[in-house]
This record gives C-alpha cells, sequence and structure tokens, in this order.
C-alpha cells in the first residue's frame, strides 16, 4: 500500500488513486480496499465507490468527529483511510468468484450477431465461441444499476457503435461497442451492437445486494439454446 | 390519509435525503435538489427533517387535500396559490379537507418543496423514498406524479396540531415565517467552487475564462446535471480519462468544452475531466438555477469549503430551534418530546 495519491473531491469526499493504467492487478486492490472500508466504516464514513483505478470515499461533515487542530476534514479522514488500508492484511489476488452469465446469441434476441460477424470476416459460430470463450473481470459498476464494465473483448470480434441508436434496447441485452462488452441491466435506448440476451435479472432492486454482479468478480458467458431462455426466463417469474 | 394530484405540471416527485450506500453498484443517489429548502419544509411542520416531500419542478402542478393537512411550502417561488388567494411561503399552513393548491408560474427559483406533517407514506426502496427516474424504482411507483394520483400520508403523524378552522378561508398560515434572504434563488449567482482534480489539465486561457467570464444555465438542464453554455474549457493536450467516482457539484467537461455540473440523479462514475466542484453550501442555489440563468465563478480554498458548510451547519441548526420553538409556541403542543 504504498504511494497511494488521495485527492480531496469537494468538501465531503476523497478520492484514492491505486495506480496510473487500468490493470487486474491494481484493481484487485481497489477492490480490496473497497470491502476493507466498508467491513471497517470510520465514524463519519458514508460509502465508497470503487472503479477501475480509484476509489471515492464519501463521508459526513457534520459526524467525522475530528479532534480540533486536525486540519482540514479531508486531510483527516486522508490520514484515518491511511491508518485503515495499512491495517490491510495482504491483499488477495487468487479467489476471484467467477459468475456464469447464460446467453441466447443470435436470433430476435441478438438483431446484431450477423453484423457483427460479417464486419470481422468470420461466422457467427465463431463470435459466439470467441464471446463466450474467456473470463471478463467485472472492473466496476456503473453507467446504470448493475451494468458492468468489463476488460477487453478480443479485437477479432470487436464493432463500431450503431449510428443511430436504437429507441429501446430490452434489458438483458448483451452488446459489444468497440472492444468493450456489457449486458444492460435496464430497458433503455443505446448504440451497441446486440448478440444476444441473458434471461437473468441484472438489477434486481428488491432484493440485497440488488445486482447481480459486483465488481471484482470474472464473468464467463455461456451459449444457451432459446428454449433453455425461456425456462431460464420462466424461472424467474 | 393522502393527497390528490389534480394537474401533473412539468415535472413533480417523490423525494428524500437519498439512496446512500448503494453507489458501488452503479445505482443513483437521488433525493431533493435543495437540501436547504428541503430540511427547512419539513422542520416547518414539525417533521424531523428527513421526510419524504414532493419536489415540484417549475409550474402547473396542483394538488387536492383529501383531509385537512398542516405543510409548508419552500425553495422556488412558483406563485402558489388556493381558491385564487395568494398562499404563503416558509411557514406552516393549515389547509382544510378539500382545498386545492395550485403552483401557477414560477416567480424565481425552479423547485418547490411541499412538505406535509408525517411525511410522503411510498414505501422505501433501498433505505430511502426518493424517486430514482431513470431505474424506476423508489418515489411513487418509481415514476414521476401522475394527474389522478393519490398519495399516501404517513397516518401516524409524532403529534397532532390543534386544527385550525375559519369560514372565509380554505387555509390558514401563521404569521411568522423562516424566509431566508432575499438573494435566495436569485437568477444571476455567483458559485464558490474548489478545484477538480483534472484542474492542471486544462489551458491557462481556459482557467482564466472559466473564473472571469459568464456560464449560461440550458435548457437541457435537469436532475442529473446542468449544463452550461459559455466559453469552451479546452485542456492542454486532449487525453483518454479512466472513470471514476463523482459526487454532487462535480464539474466535468466533456470534449465541446461546455461544463456540466452535476446533480442528485447524477451516474455514480464519470469519465469526463473534473475542472471543480462546487461548494456543499452553494449547491442548492445551483438546484435553484433556472435556464437562462448566469453564472459565475470563484475559486476558494477546500479549507474555506468546509468551514462554510459548517458555518451553514451552525445557523441551520439555530434556525431549528427557533422553528421548534415558534412551532411550540404557535400550537402549545408542550408535550412533544423532539421540542
Amino acid at each position: 500500500m504504498k504511494q497511494l495519491i488521495m485527492k480531496p473531491l469537494g468538501d465531503s469526499a476523497l478520492l484514492i488513486q491505486f495506480g496510473e493504467r487500468i490493470g487486474e492487478d491494481v484493481n484487485a486492490k481497489v477492490q480490496a480496499a473497497a470491502s476493507y472500508l466498508d467491513q471497517h466504516p470510520f465514524t463519519g464514513y458514508v460509502e465508497c465507490i470503487p472503479s477501475f483505478t480509484t476509489l471515492t470515499v464519501y463521508y459526513d461533515l457534520l459526524k467525522l468527529g475530528r479532534p480540533p487542530g486536525s486540519g482540514t476534514a479531508s486531510e483527516y479522514v486522508c490520514s484515518i483511510v491511511t491508518g485503515l488500508l495499512q491495517d490491510m492484511e495482504s491483499i488477495s489476488f487468487s479467489a476471484r468468484k467467477i459468475v456464469e452469465i447464460p446467453v441466447c446469441y443470435g436470433g430476435e434476441y441478438g438483431p446484431d450477431l450477423a453484423y457483427v460477424a460479417e464486419i470481422n470476416g468470420r461466422s457467427e459460430q465463431d463470435v459466439v465461441k470467441i464471446h463466450t470463450g474467456q473470463e471478463f473481470l467485472i472492473y466496476a459498476l456503473g453507467f446504470a444499476p448493475g451494468f458492468p464494465y468489463l476488460g477487453g473483448v478480443p479485437e477479432s470480434i470487436a464493432a463500431p457503435r450503431k449510428k443511430t441508436p436504437r429507441l429501446s434496447i430490452p434489458a438483458g441485452s448483451v452488446g459489444i461497442a468497440g472492444t468493450q462488452t456489457g449486458i444492460y441491466p435496464l430497458q433503455t435506448p443505446g448504440g451497441w451492437q446486440i448478440i444476444g440476451r441473458t434471461p437473468l435479472a441484472i438489477f434486481q432492486p428488491e432484493h440485497h445486494p440488488p445486482v447481480l454482479l459486483e465488481s471484482g468478480q470474472m464473468i464467463r458467458f455461456k451459449s444457451i439454446s432459446s428454449d433453455e431462455y425461456d425456462r431460464l426466463a420462466g424461472e424467474r417469474k | 390519509m393522502s393527497l390528490e394530484v389534480m394537474k401533473k405540471g412539468l415535472l413533480a416527485t417523490v423525494q428524500d435525503t437519498g439512496r446512500k450506500g448503494y453507489g458501488k453498484f452503479g445505482i443513483s443517489c437521488s433525493g431533493v435538489m435543495d437540501t436547504y429548502a428541503y430540511r427547512l419544509a419539513n422542520w416547518l411542520v414539525g417533521n424531523k427533517g428527513d421526510e419524504a416531500v414532493l419536489e415540484i419542478t417549475w409550474s402547473g402542478f396542483a394538488v387536492r387535500f383529501l383531509q385537512d393537512a398542516w405543510v409548508s411550502i419552500t425553495g422556488a417561488d412558483l406563485a402558489p396559490e388556493c381558491e385564487g388567494i395568494s398562499v404563503p411561503m416558509w411557514r406552516p399552513i393549515f389547509f382544510l379537507e378539500g382545498s386545492e393548491l395550485v403552483f401557477k408560474y414560477p416567480r424565481s427559483g425552479c423547485r418547490s418543496y411541499l412538505s406535509i406533517l408525517g411525511g410522503i407514506d411510498v414505501p422505501e426502496v433501498m433505505g430511502s423514498r426518493s424517486t430514482y427516474l431513470r431505474a424506476g424504482i423508489g418515489g411513487f411507483n418509481g415514476r414521476a406524479l401522475q394527474t389522478g394520483d393519490t398519495i399516501p400520508i404517513v397516518k401516524k403523524a409524532p403529534y397532532d396540531f390543534p386544527k385550525r378552522r375559519s369560514d372565509d378561508r380554505p387555509f390558514r398560515a401563521v404569521l411568522w415565517s423562516a424566509a431566508p434572504a432575499s438573494t435566495y434563488g436569485r437568477a444571476d449567482t455567483l458559485l464558490r467552487v474548489t478545484r477538480g482534480r483534472q484542474y492542471e489539465d486544462f489551458r491557462n486561457e481556459a482557467i482564466e475564462r472559466f473564473f472571469d467570464d459568464e456560464y449560461m444555465v440550458k435548457a437541457e438542464s435537469d436532475r442529473m446535471g446542468y449544463r452550461l453554455s459559455g466559453p469552451p474549457l479546452t485542456l492542454e493536450s486532449p487525453k483518454e480519462y479512466i472513470s471514476e467516482g463523482v459526487t454532487a457539484g462535480t464539474i466535468q467537461v466533456p470534449a465541446d468544452g461546455q461544463p456540466i455540473i452535476l446533480m442528485a440523479d447524477r451516474q455514480t462514475l464519470g469519465g469526463y475531466p473534473k475542472i471543480a466542484q462546487v461548494a456543499s453550501v452553494d449547491i442548492p442555489w445551483v438546484a435553484q438555477l433556472p435556464p437562462g440563468s448566469r453564472i459565475r465563478f470563484q475559486e476558494i480554498s477546500p479549507y474555506e469549503s468546509e468551514r462554510l458548510f459548517l458555518e451553514q451547519e451552525r445557523k441551520m441548526k439555530l434556525l431549528k430551534r427557533m422553528i421548534d420553538y415558534r412551532i411550540k409556541e404557535e400550537f402549545n403542543a408542550a408535550d412533544r418530546p423532539e421540542l
């Protein structure tokens, strides 16, 4: 835990940078620090939000209860967080949970699978094979509730965004944009190339946690038939 | 116990202090835009301060009280009227069953708060009653209020104010008020800011213009963010930034150089460079800026930003004590423990 850069984000948050570049090792430190702070909250701690290389720690200025003469609140929180992270024992890089995401590729659920295959000079089966052939690290959740920011898609199935975004993309749609892939948690407009759909609920506001995936986990897509999709979707109801 | 929406107006939602602790799941905070007016609205009906209220934007909203009710209206002056009589703001008001309150047009500011004794009674979702429009959760069925909605009110109020019946008026307001200084909700505002994390990445000319020139609030501004137009803010050299946590008042600058102030419904992560951060005390002012308003930015130190906030909170505490005292005096509710 050396050389962390800590900068105030206004008067009620502190941003901690764990590295310069996006990488699995830097993100592992971010995730470890996030869960450590959630488990060992200091007085006045509100929450923290992990991202690719940074962790933002939010606090309540009125509840910090800092001793007089301890400088600014952000300096005080800096020193507390530094202390806490030093207490944090060695960071585990292993034992990432792998979550399998069943996806029905192509057809009505994946209207752009043919396009993604065509611009890459491959068959649709190849695209599915490549998409299901690796694990993706969830670097962060953001953009929409439970939306996973995933590690790189191989160039061999990359595809540009649609020039005109669709007005409505169903929840559970799996898309590709450039070398990014992701799952739409909500029905929203969107410009990603949609290659399939999962019957799983990514955002489940009535559950705790309210999202299926958590940052720091790995996901692996698995190809399923439309019958299987219907069966799994039926189980949800 | 309930209210009936007679006209939905431009946008009205149920809000409270917002959803805390779910940012790591990508879930926005939501909650009231103007925390100052919100807290006063609750205090003025004897609520604790974190009860759900109605946030009413701009004009056209109308509501009918389905039983006698103590309420308070704070925030923007949207020309509230009841049966053609102007309704005073920033004070407790007793409405008779069946009376209708209309928000006619904006005189100053942008968002009005309507509090009611006990608070709006909608289920908590993830610890908050706030409406999160984009995800369709919280508040009243996860959406903006529509004409015809019947909004439940918490039945068991902490205590009962005596009823104020009168023959000639549909409502009775107390004579005192907790109205803020006349500068509240003014359209030309100086916003105090601290430096953002990528402040140094902007060209010197951009920084100079940011602090010397005026920026105008664009019509596309909403609960997610205030979009400004003015001299473009350019980076020393174009760069890709990695998304990281943001907060209310964060000023992001997308590639077009036109700054955006992030507000209550902001996304949890932002990928644009951050030039500055609005001091917490000034965020309620942003929430009251209607489109076309002109604003200027003034740099303060992080220490000053904290000091202003703590000073304001001390004043708020005093104000709450005074309000509690006046309410007690007014209603002679001596047995109320919180007072």
